[in-house]
């Protein structure tokens, strides 16, 4: 393959906004170089390809650097067009589509790592935005999908089911460690039955750290929050967690 | 079939303004319809039950929210004067830095609400500060971008007309925070939005806007301010 046409993609291995785009590559078939990134001594060329934000993903692609995970998504699907598509066609369908990736990146997102980040009174009311946010959510599908049934597998995924399943994908080591089910599937049949087909795409699953690395990150998260004078974690298997320890949200 | 384009927003809110230009740079014809943020309609609630809130465009009886959202809609719709840029590389560049420049607005603005706020000269200054630090931000990034030189009134400029909020706050409050000295690109940009007369369409009529926020001044002072923005 050309230079020119080479992607790479810098990211790290816990990073949910990482996993978004390498499932919306894997998806569309795009091959591509992984640079995985150490947070606390980042590359040169991290910090030169996202000089505004130094964080990951960072797409390079004809030896440009794109940044932000849905500006990345939305790039993928315009300059790949043989793939699949990450979106609908219809301008209306595609409205739908973004509003509710903002509401899940803003609302839902947001209020998940508070829950993670609190205990005691501020946790349970954490929880309750959450609860409320989902059952909105919940309502938005029923339109959004208005009774059909909204297929999805590894050439039929799009940046929605990309973006929930990059935040609850992690639901098993989240009930672990946070002690709640957000997706309780009595509370929101739609969303879990969504949650399951979403995870159970070869690509997401094959992208997807094991349960033991995911609990791990999530008791991370919460002792930085918590007690943020707590020594760093060196896990079992050489995995370099402590880089997590000066990244804010990877 | 006939259009039929309504747009639900509040004369004072750059959100809705820049729909209103989006819309204007399209030649699409729309009914406006002014909603009073303490007593929304209930075509507003019907139409965004998720936020309540502006902007909010119906085509055809179909809602759209966010205006994100709403300013992409309405370039894939109306396809002639794109503005966002055709190729994707582009695109995504301006997408990001009109992120960037709403992500900082939203910053700072906490800062410049607290200099209105007559709480004192220390906490004036301090929210002068405050908003002055994501200025910064502001100013660094942008002032070696091509794009920005406002040549043409595109997405990221449309999005960049925000900052003329900061502008009329200052001549309110008699402060200097968006000064020439201090964020000489920023500065530029903003005269840009009082004296072209195509980018002055991204701002209210300044006269009325400059007596809105006096008001608001008042009723801020006062405590009682109505969340507006």
């Amino acid at each position: 393959m050309a230079e020119e046409n080479k992607v790479k993609l810098h990211g790290m291995w816990a990073s949910p906004y990482v996993k978004r785009v390498e499932i919306a590559l894997k998806i569309k078939g795009i091959p591509y170089e992984l640079v995985e990134e150490d947070l606390v001594n980042k590359s040169q060329l991290l910090l030169q390809y996202n000089p505004v934000h130094k964080k990951v993903p960072v797409l390079i692609h004809n030896g440009k650097s794109i940044c932000e995970s849905l500006v990345i998504l939305e790039y993928i699907d315009e300059t790949w067009k043989n793939g699949p598509p990450l979106l609908p066609q219809d301008p209306y369908k595609r409205a739908k589509v973004r509003f509710w990736t903002s509401f899940v990146e803003k609302e839902l997102l947001e209020n998940v790592l508070l829950v993670v980040r609190s205990e005691g009174e501020a946790q349970e009311k954490a929880i309750k935005v959450v609860f409320e946010k989902l059952n909105l959510l919940e309502e938005g599908l029923k339109d959004l999908f208005q009774g059909e049934t909204h297929h999805i597998d590894g050439e039929n995924m799009g940046i929605l089911d990309i973006f929930l399943c990059s935040l609850f994908g992690a639901h098993k080591a989240q009930e672990e460690v946070l002690g709640v089910k957000f997706i309780d599937p009595e509370k929101f049949p739609l969303l879990s039955s969504w949650l399951t087909a979403s995870t159970e795409v070869a690509v997401v699953k094959a992208l997807q750290p094991s349960h033991e690395k995911l609990v791990m990150v999530y008791q991370f998260l919460r002792q930085k929050a918590l007690q943020p004078s707590a020594a760093e974690v060196e896990v079992k298997e050489g995995v370099y967690v402590s880089s997590l320890s000066r990244s804010s949200a990877f | 079939m006939a259009e039929e384009v309504k747009l639900f927003g509040k004369w004072v809110s750059p959100f809705c303004r820049r729909i209103e230009v989006a819309l204007k740079l399209k030649g699409v014809e729309y009914e406006y319809i002014e909603e009073d943020m303490l007593n929304k309609s209930p075509a507003l609630l019907n139409y965004n039950p998720v936020h309540e809130k502006i902007p909010v465009l119906v085509h055809n009886g179909k809602p759209i929210a966010e205006s994100p959202v709403i300013m992409e809609y309405i370039d894939e719709t109306w396809k002639h004067n794109p503005i966002l840029p055709v190729d994707p590389f582009e695109k995504a560049m301006a997408r990001f830095w009109a992120k960037f420049i709403d992500d900082k607005f939203w910053a700072l603005w906490p800062g410049v609400k607290k200099a209105m706020k007559s709480g004192g000269e220390k906490e004036r200054e301090e929210g002068i500060e405050e908003a002055q630090l994501h200025l910064n931000a502001l100013e660094t990034q942008l002032k070696e971008k091509k794009f920005f030189g406002g040549e043409r009134l595109g997405f990221v400029e449309i999005s960049a007309s925000l900052l003329i909020w900061i502008v009329v706050s200052q001549e309110v409050m008699g402060v200097e925070i968006l000064t020439r000295d201090k964020f000489p690109a920023l500065h530029k940009l903003t005269q840009k939005f009082v004296d072209d007369d195509v980018f002055k369409q991204c701002v209210p009529p300044w006269e009325p806007l400059v007596a809105y926020f006096n008001a608001e001044l008042g009723a801020l002072a006062a405590s009682k301010m109505k969340n507006w923005l």
